[in-house]
């Protein structure tokens, strides 16, 4: 039972990263996008793409704090007295970001569009920063078992935290710019696909330029995970590798639809990897998935909401893609015959 | 953090803990009653081709993503708190504190999900189905608070676990931990108070519309439905609240000895309004109506009924005088404020009764404009009263609050981070909604779309007003 709900965990996870994540890289993209004449076009774009539905993708890290919190609660307590500083710094960039994207999006002046412009776009790049240095401090074995505090500061300011936090921006960034190509493309802006292609592409080489460097900084510094890496969860790496690859050559050839798919399944097969390269383990280490377990009642409940989740939610989350992008194409019909 | 000033993180925590809370409280009522009321005028405007109904609609669900927004992110402020603030009390219960959350987690999907499919909706579907994509918003809000109240309630009344030898929770029951004793009434006290509070807050900016002379058919109309559903709401509450102090009578006599200020068990015991406890055990100040808290508590018994004084529970399993004085001025806050709010309720409702229409004299819209903020003091009143009423238990009678907190000395730096970002964004919240009331006064009855879930204009660059035209003209 245990191990169907580290499943679940990893599942709400890989799913934040996807579709949180990007909403992140787009504010990336919006912080480094230029001075307000410049910046306008591709600011605008990004408002578009991520404006409706960032709120259901941010429910997935509820949905991860929730099943962590219930279903491995010392682990739970570890991670939150050791990692109190970022942590807490992440909680305070949600605020911001949420809030002045919201904000943002209804005021038309200028001058104070530019301030929550700016407040949200520099709490987008803080707030991955600090979840990746969550999981390099986990991942490097820096959190102790049984509800006690490690360091709490060289627990996330080290080797594999400083890794885990730019592979964590440079991830979304690049998560974000795939889909950007795609949202320019529905809204007929082909200057901007091309402006998001271009920075797709250098985005992924980054990426695979850290993540190939982090080979090295794990090695180093978090042996347990390294060897996992390196074994159990080769083959999540390698189909990592390929995706990534494979979408850097379609964005290369500007097949987009392709390029996403595959970018999907390269982020996705990391954060599954890094969850299996350190099986047994919740806490590497020290403290087992088992061992953290809640009671098999609790785990029965968390499964019994996530099943029910799939039946409820996620079709409902279908529609709301569907009616996003459909909204897309309607308009542009729309305009067409004004 | 050997480098920050080493301050207790107890005090710190507490008030952390309680900013954060009464702050996403205020957001609350909203998120559950506001789409509720929108779904009253779409009804309305579908069915009585209604236009000024359906302008309102429209706005209160473009007011709605902006302030579900902020309700999102303070609480997932509170998600985190749980750990950083209190994470024995996490690792310790979790397993069993952490079930009701797990459903909650579930309505706030489908809540985040409808309210932008509802928003959506509005360009896109046709107006039958796209009324019915509200009606999960409704239910989502319900369930949620249902939801997060059981586990607060299970604080109250812990159940449905057992702790081993080790102190750890072991054979955990999860539907005895959703259904705990305390749940079914206080979560139907909050629910009730999610639309009581929520009709009023928005009832009170169409009163103070009204009075500054916009007494045109729509501002009438906002009015009409925002207070009608708060008026209904309070009464109920009332009775509701009734029963509930007779639960916590039976079933949590220190919290009911803080709330009528009884120092020793007696009967025929005073309700005292204000008034405070001394450190000697002695209540100075006050006015006392004879025998009221006891006829309360049973009306069977009248006022030989007995109360539990404070002095018969050890002092330190018993909230502090400072802290009992606290809960007895909330109680005096939340009945008072209550009273006051029935009382206009049965204002509106007579005169519907003997005139067929609401007053609208001055006499009654200033009281109303007031409501809001009333009903939102008596609320958060009614927190204080059960949270500070528990002290200085966190789980009441297995781990007291000073064994949950967190270690970190550093907790007096994020509480005045907090603090001052949620003042800033509380700032911003009222001027972003004021722009807002401005703007759509100055379209007239245009409608425009582009709230933060709107629909996307046609092309990135180019301004929204062909879409609002077009909007505007397929409304009807
Ligand atoms: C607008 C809001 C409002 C109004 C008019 C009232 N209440 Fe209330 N009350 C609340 C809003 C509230 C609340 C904020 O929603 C609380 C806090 C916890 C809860 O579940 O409800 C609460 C708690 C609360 C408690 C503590 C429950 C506990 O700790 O277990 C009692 C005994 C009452 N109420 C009783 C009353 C009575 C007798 C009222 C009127 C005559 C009344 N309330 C009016
Ligand atoms: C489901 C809802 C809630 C839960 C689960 C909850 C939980 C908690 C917890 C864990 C604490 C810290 C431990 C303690 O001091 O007892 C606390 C304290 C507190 N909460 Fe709540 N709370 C809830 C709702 C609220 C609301 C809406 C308010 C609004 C005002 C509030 C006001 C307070 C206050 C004032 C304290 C500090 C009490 C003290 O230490 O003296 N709570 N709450
Ligand atoms: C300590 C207690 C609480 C915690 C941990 C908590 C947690 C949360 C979280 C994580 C969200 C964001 C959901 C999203 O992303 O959409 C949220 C929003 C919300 N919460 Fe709370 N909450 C608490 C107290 C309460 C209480 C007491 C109520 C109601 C009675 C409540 C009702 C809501 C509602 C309705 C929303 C939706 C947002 C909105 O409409 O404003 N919460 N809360």
């Amino acid at each position: 039972m245990a191990d169907t709900i580290a499943v679940v965990l990893m599942f709400g996870v890989t799913a934040y990263a996807l579709f949180g994540g990007a909403d992140f890289g787009a504010g990336f993209w919006d912080l480094i996008a230029g001075g307000a004449q410049r910046g306008a076009r591709p600011r605008s774009v990004i408002g578009h793409a991520i404006g409706p539905v960032w709120e259901a993708n941010h429910v997935w890290l509820i949905f991860v704090l929730v099943v962590l919190w219930t279903g491995f609660s010392e682990a739970f307590a570890s991670i939150a007295l050791t990692l109190f500083v970022p942590l807490s710094l992440a909680a305070l960039g949600i605020v911001l970001r949420g809030s002045s994207f919201a904000f943002r999006k209804e005021v038309t002046r200028l001058s104070s569009q530019r301030n929550f412009g700016a407040a949200f776009a520099s709490s987008s790049v803080l707030v991955p920063y600090c979840m990746g240095a969550v999981a390099g401090a986990i991942a490097s074995g820096r959190v102790p078992a049984g509800g006690k505090a490690g360091d709490p500061w060289s627990s996330w300011i080290n080797p594999t935290s400083i890794l885990g936090g730019v592979l964590a921006v440079v991830v979304c960034a690049f998560l974000s710019a795939v889909y950007l190509v795609w949202d320019a493309r529905r809204l007929d802006d082909d200057d901007m696909v091309e402006y998001f292609r271009r920075r797709a592409v250098v985005a992924s080489m980054v990426a695979g330029a850290v993540a190939a460097a982090g080979v090295y900084v794990l090695y180093e510094d978090a042996r347990y995970v390294f060897d996992g890496l390196t074994s159990r969860a080769l083959p999540l790496v390698i189909i990592s590798a390929v995706c990534g690859l494979g979408s850097l050559w379609l964005l290369m050839r500007q097949a987009h639809r392709g390029a996403r798919l595959l970018a999907m399944g390269a982020v996705a097969s990391v954060v599954v990897g890094w969850g299996v390269a350190q099986w047994p383990y919740i806490l590497p280490e020290s403290l087992k998935v088992s061992a953290a377990a809640a009671p098999d009642p609790t785990l029965v409940t968390i499964l019994i909401v996530f099943v029910v989740a799939a039946i409820v939610i996620l079709p409902s989350l279908g529609l709301l893609y569907v009616l996003d992008q459909k909204s897309l194409v309607e308009s542009d019909a729309a305009s067409a015959d004004a | 953090m050997s480098w920050v000033l080493a301050v207790d993180p107890l005090p710190w925590a507490r008030a952390q803990m309680a900013f954060t809370l009464a702050t996403h409280i205020i957001l609350v009522p909203l998120g559950v009653s506001w789409a509720c009321m929108a779904l009253i005028a779409n009804y309305r405007a579908i069915k009585k081709h209604d236009a000024d109904a359906l302008l309102l609609a429209q706005r209160w669900s473009k007011y709605m993503a902006v302030t579900f927004a902020v309700g999102a992110v303070t609480g997932t402020v509170l998600t985190f708190e749980f750990g950083l603030l209190w994470p024995h009390f996490m690792g310790k219960f979790g397993d069993a504190f952490g079930i009701p959350f797990t459903i909650e987690g579930l309505f706030f999907f489908l809540e985040a999900i409808f309210i932008a499919i509802y928003i959506y909706g509005w360009k896109r579907l046709k107006p039958w189905p796209h009324f019915w994509t509200g009606v999960p918003i409704v239910i989502a809000g319900i369930g949620g608070t249902v939801s997060v109240v059981a586990a607060n309630a299970w604080m109250n009344q812990p159940a449905g676990f057992t702790l081993n030898s080790a102190g750890e929770v072991v054979d955990v029951e999860p539907l005895k931990v959703i259904f705990n004793a305390a749940m079914p009434l206080q979560s139907l006290h909050m629910l009730i108070a999610a639309y009581l509070v929520g009709g009023f807050m928005i009832a009170s900016v169409y009163a103070g519309g009204m009075l500054r002379g916009r007494r045109d058919r729509y501002h009438r109309l906002g009015f009409l439905i925002a207070f009608t559903v708060a008026a209904i709401a309070t009464p109920i509450q009332m009775f509701v609240g009734d029963e509930l102090a007779r639960w916590v009578y039976n079933n949590e006599p220190t919290k009911f000895a803080a709330i009528e200020l009884v120092p020793t068990t007696a009967d025929d015991v005073p309700e005292t309004l204000f008034g405070h406890l001394n450190d000697d055990g002695t209540v100075s100040g006050g006015i006392e109506i004879p025998g009221l808290a006891s006829i309360l508590s049973d009306p069977t018994e009248g006022t030989s009924t007995p109360i539990q004084g404070l002095d018969s529970f050890p002092a330190n399993e018993r909230p502090t005088t400072r802290q009992v004085n606290t809960v007895h001025l909330a109680w005096d806050l939340m009945v008072g404020l209550g009273t006051m709010l029935f009382l206009l309720s049965l204002w509106y409702a007579a005169a519907w009764v003997f005139r067929r229409n609401f007053p609208q004299t001055k006499w009654f819209l200033w009281p109303a404009a007031l409501a809001g903020v009333a009903a939102v003091v008596a609320m958060e009143a009614g927190w204080v009263v059960t949270e500070v009423g528990r002290q200085p238990w966190i789980v009441v009678d297995y781990m007291k609050v000073k064994q949950a907190a967190t270690g970190n000395t550093g907790v007096w730096v994020t509480f005045v981070a907090i603090v001052a970002l949620y003042i800033g964004v509380a700032i911003t919240l009222m001027l972003v909604l004021r722009t807002m009331s401005r703007r759509f006064r100055a379209q007239g009855d245009e409608v425009e779309l582009d709230g933060p879930y709107g629909p996307r204009d046609p092309s990135p660059i180019a301004p929204t007003s062909k879409d609002v035209a077009q909007v505007g003209a397929q409304d009807d």
